[in-house]
């Protein structure tokens, strides 16, 4: 591996940029590294790991219980990429994957990269996207008071940093990752006070027809044990049906309703979580196609085997592509770089197919149980869309679920990209990263129609906000140069 | 709002010194900004140019955009994504980006 | 189903312009139906800068453009909403004495032409308007009842306006032919066929192709103007600003934001509603930004993209009766400053399909102009 700190350092041309650093850009940069590609893989994090195995090579953490063994798996899928031939660029944003026509010839992609204030297109002949997943937001009233956090957010500041939530803390929501947070925040030393569940009642009971597949995953082991340490040793509130932090300035408690039962909780922070979406920003930016997937209930792009989206030329590996957990996400990387690898030439069909043929193996038994947990943790209509008119949608520009509905109402608004028209949703830095999919929901809700006929914002470059002083200093490109000499 | 776990067998680097809005803070070599701040109890590092309303790091992993900050004077950081550095002054992001401040920082 | 249906007249394309014709139409009593391949304001009504601009037109679009600027001032009456519509003035910003000189010209001539709407300032008055701009601009032109709207929002206002006037709205359909049957037109599509005596072609930056599928071929190019968007800023500039020596419009929204355009052009793919923005490009209009306004520098551009627009070969639009037949119109090639021209051309246009006349000139806008060039 080779560390390029400054984007000036860049080549001009990469066989393939790699975006994103976790598990399942790191396979795929080392996989084609290995290959013999020339291979940039970009990350917008101090060191690689992704959220998953974030700061795997530089948690402060050092006992190693705290978060627990599956974390250090990362270790061996960090040390080969390291040991692999390609660059890597720390610390810095891809804002933009655009299709050109390469100066080489042929058709490829611009890629626009930005370290340190410091702005650079580079150009690829293949892309992997390998961006990975976010928390599903979960706008309850009050969720955008200072104290309140995603479960995932308090995981990362105790892998990066070291540090536990100060104080009294609860957690609401529902999936495996709030249940494994429970226990790794327990055994850091935080003074959680309750778990709240907002699993529904009925889920368990539709879940159970995927069952018999999930007692052959590899999800076993470890839920099962999380969530019966979570129990047994926590104060464990189940059936909750509504959720509001209240505070002046700040989180003071929250107050619990389970039906017609009411209860307040007295915390110092609020942690939520009712699990994690593809993040689908860049890739609908580049033009990838997404299609709804009904399992997950969110918005995934649509792939062919090799995980190669509806742009040739692009390929989506990991949880972007749709969620399947670490462990996989490794294995699609490798997949994907596979491909990547034929499509530049650098192997041929047989080759691929060879190679790919152990990976897959290994990656059907991976997603093993997938569909088990996604219908058992399926979020509850109430913290989808929620009923309050006056909770936040949009943090960017608060705009509210009451605005929401109303819009929809009174301006017969069809869908997302109407909406942004009307209430400026989804148009602040975040780029509607956390209102899209409520957004979604409502207007749906609001129509009586599926999410999937209500769509999803069409979002535009740059993926990532960019100043103007890095755009105006952009360094000319080759092309740009022959087009003015011509 | 966090405070460092204990751990017997971290490393003890000397940490770094910074300011909040003013005020001195030390934090370990390492962390981002947004975890520097956490550490050190700030709980609201930037009010919304909608409605001014305090706002706290959310999600820290470079999504939400809560945890903006001003870093030496350049707004609009998140402070998720910056490490943080010996002697940097941090000051809380207010709403939209003030024109006057801006072209004084930039020496316009 | 593939019924044949009928109306009085046809709109192609539900852009602003066959939004508005369409509701002028059915304000004078015709049955109308209007065909969107896409949904109304997909492509260029919906992303364009939103100027509302008398500013810098060429002379043939004047008379058009002031019908239209009148019906902005009172839009909601129209299609009862404001469109955000916001008029803090246009200044075109001199850069030079010499570009001052030929502003100055231009004013001149317009006056002599009976149109005042372009007013000279000198620096002080510039100042006065735009406080933030580069000490070295010597002066500009103002138009002070220009402004901007919200084009997608517009657009949309005007297609909600005409269904509630009855008007016969068929989004996602494409127009596959367009045919003689006696007296009247066939308009051909996949979900059956419309008979109706008139026919608009107001199908923006697919026009030129259906102008030549009746033998009406015309210098029409498919262009991708793109432009860009900045996070919030504290406020601190009213009008939109304009250049004419470097590329730039330039116009912050009330609540922050700032668009950033100027006609610089991506790569469009009309056949699949697709564009690919060109970054080289984008970043010398930055560089415009950052000399012009150095406020800007640290302002974050929060998201960029180019619609599908037609352009002309002399940059004028197309509007008027077709030179060939009976009964067709033609309205489009606005050449990316379309946008004001909405309101007041699809009343002008319901005027000409009602009436066969109308008393706002438009003689320098009949496709005839390139018949003849071709044939002379």
């Amino acid at each position: 591996m080779n560390r390029v700190t400054d984007v000036s350092a860049l080549k001009e041309q990469y066989d393939l940029v790699v975006v994103g650093a976790g598990p399942a850009g790191l396979s795929a940069a080392a996989t084609a590294a290995e290959l013999g590609l020339s291979v940039l893989l970009a990350d917008e994090n101090p060191a690689p790991g992704g959220q998953i195995y974030r700061a795997v090579t530089t948690t402060p953490v050092q006992r190693r219980e705290v978060l627990g063994e599956d974390y250090w798996r990362g270790q061996p899928i960090v040390q080969r990429f390291e040991r692999s031939a390609a660059d890597y660029a720390a610390r810095t944003t891809v804002w933009t994957v655009g299709r050109t026509e390469l100066m080489s010839g042929g058709e490829g992609f611009e890629v626009g990269v930005s370290a340190d204030g410091q702005a650079r297109l580079i150009d690829a002949r293949h892309v992997i996207l390998a961006t990975g997943a976010l928390e599903r937001p979960m706008p309850i009233p009050g969720w955008t008071l200072p104290g309140v956090m995603t479960a995932g957010a308090a995981q990362i500041a105790l892998k990066s940093a070291g540090i536990v939530p100060d104080g009294r803390v609860v957690l609401a929501g529902c999936g495996p990752l709030l249940y494994l947070l429970a226990s790794q925040l327990q055994s850091a030393g935080a003074n959680i006070v309750a778990v709240l569940d907002t699993t529904e009642r009925g889920n368990a009971l539709a879940a159970a027809g995927a069952l018999p597949d999930f007692l052959l995953s590899p999800y076993l082991a470890k839920g099962l044990k999380l969530m019966l340490a979570a129990r047994r040793k926590l104060r464990f509130v189940g059936g909750v049906t509504g959720l509001r932090a209240e505070g002046e300035g700040r989180v003071k408690q929250v107050v619990v309703e389970r039906g017609s039962a009411r209860e307040t909780i007295a915390c110092d922070m609020l942690l939520l979580h009712q699990g994690v979406i593809p993040n689908v920003n860049m890739t609908s930016a580049v033009g990838c196609e997404q299609v709804w997937d009904e399992q997950g209930h969110c918005w995934a792009p649509k792939l062919d085997a090799w995980f190669g989206a509806s742009v040739p030329g692009i390929s989506i590996a990991g949880d972007g592509a749709g969620i399947g957990g670490a462990e996989s996400a490794a294995l699609r990387g490798e997949v994907a770089a596979l491909e990547a690898a034929r499509r530049v030439g650098r192997i041929d069909e047989a080759d691929r197919d060879r190679r790919a043929a152990s990976v897959r193996a290994t990656l059907a038994r991976a997603m093993r149980g997938r569909r088990f947990l996604d219908v058992l943790y399926r979020p509850a209509k109430a913290f989808l869309a929620p009923k309050d008119a006056a909770t936040v949608v949009c943090r960017c520009e608060e705009v509210t679920a009451g605005q929401l509905r109303e819009t929809t109402r009174k301006l017969g608004v069809q869908g997302p990209n109407q909406m942004k028209t009307f209430l400026r949703c989804g148009m602040g830095p975040c780029q509607g990263r956390l209102c899209g999919p409520t957004v979604t929901e409502i207007i749906a809700e609001e129509r009586g129609v599926a999410p999937a006929e209500v769509g999803y914002y069409r979002l535009r470059p740059p993926v990532k906000p960019v100043t103007l002083g890095e755009l105006a200093n952009l360094p000319k490109t080759e092309a740009a140069v022959k087009a003015v000499c011509r | 709002m966090f405070r460092p776990m204990r751990d017997p067998g971290a490393p003890a680097a000397a940490p770094l010194r910074f300011t909040f809005d003013g005020a001195p803070m030390t934090a370990r070599a390492g962390d981002t900004v947004a975890a520097a701040l956490l550490a050190n109890g700030v709980s609201v590092n930037r009010h919304t140019p909608v409605s001014g309303a305090p706002r706290g790091a959310y999600c820290m992993m470079g999504v939400c955009f809560e945890c903006l900050v001003v870093i030496d004077g350049v707004g609009n950081r998140q402070g998720c994504l910056v490490p943080l550095e010996e002697g940097m002054r941090i000051e809380t992001q207010r709403g939209p980006r003030q024109a006057e401040a801006l072209s004084q920082e930039i020496g316009a | 189903m593939t019924t044949t249906s009928t109306a009085d007249v046809v709109v192609i394309g539900a852009g602003i312009h066959g939004c508005s014709t369409a509701l002028h139409c059915a304000q004078r009593g015709m049955k109308v139906v209007l065909i969107e391949k896409d949904h109304a304001g997909r492509h260029a009504s919906g992303v364009n800068a939103g100027g509302v601009r008398q500013l810098a037109r060429h002379v043939a679009e004047i008379p058009l453009s002031n019908h239209s600027m009148d019906i902005w001032h009172r839009i909601a009456d129209l299609v009862d909403d404001d469109c955000g519509f916001v008029s803090d003035g246009q200044v075109l910003v001199a850069e030079t004495e010499q570009e001052l000189a030929v502003f100055r010209e231009r004013v001149e001539d317009l006056n002599l032409r009976g149109f005042h709407h372009e007013e000279l300032i000198d620096a002080k008055e510039l100042r006065r308007l735009l406080p933030a701009v580069a000490e070295t601009c010597p002066g500009g032109v103002v138009s002070r009842r220009d402004g901007a709207a919200v084009p997608f929002r517009a657009t949309q206002a005007f297609k909600r306006k005409a269904v509630a006037l009855g008007v016969d709205l068929r989004e996602g359909v494409r127009v596959t032919g367009l045919t003689r049957d006696g007296a009247q037109w066939r308009v051909e599509t996949a979900e059956g066929d419309v008979l109706a005596p008139k026919v608009v072609n107001a199908a923006g930056a697919w026009a030129g192709r259906l102008a030549a599928s009746v033998g009406e071929p015309v210098p029409l190019e498919v262009i991708a103007p793109m432009l860009m968007i900045t996070g919030r800023v504290e406020p601190f500039i009213r009008p939109v600003v304009i250049l004419r020596g470097r590329k730039l419009s330039f116009k912050q929204f009330a609540n922050g934001t700032v668009l950033i355009g100027g006609g610089y052009l991506g790569r469009a793919f009309p056949d699949e509603n697709r564009t690919e923005l060109d970054w080289d490009k984008l970043s010398q209009n930055a560089r415009t930004v950052w000399e012009l306004f150095p406020v800007m520098r640290s302002a974050t551009i929060i998201r960029a993209w180019a619609g599908i627009e037609a352009r002309m070969a002399d940059e004028v639009p197309v509007f008027g009766p077709s030179a060939k037949h009976e009964g067709l119109f033609h309205q489009f090639g606005f050449s990316a400053h379309g946008f004001q021209l909405g309101p007041g051309a699809g009343s002008v246009m319901a005027e000409l399909v009602a009436t066969g006349a109308t008393n706002v000139p438009i003689d320098g806008l009949r496709i005839q102009r390139f018949q003849t060039a071709a044939s002379a």
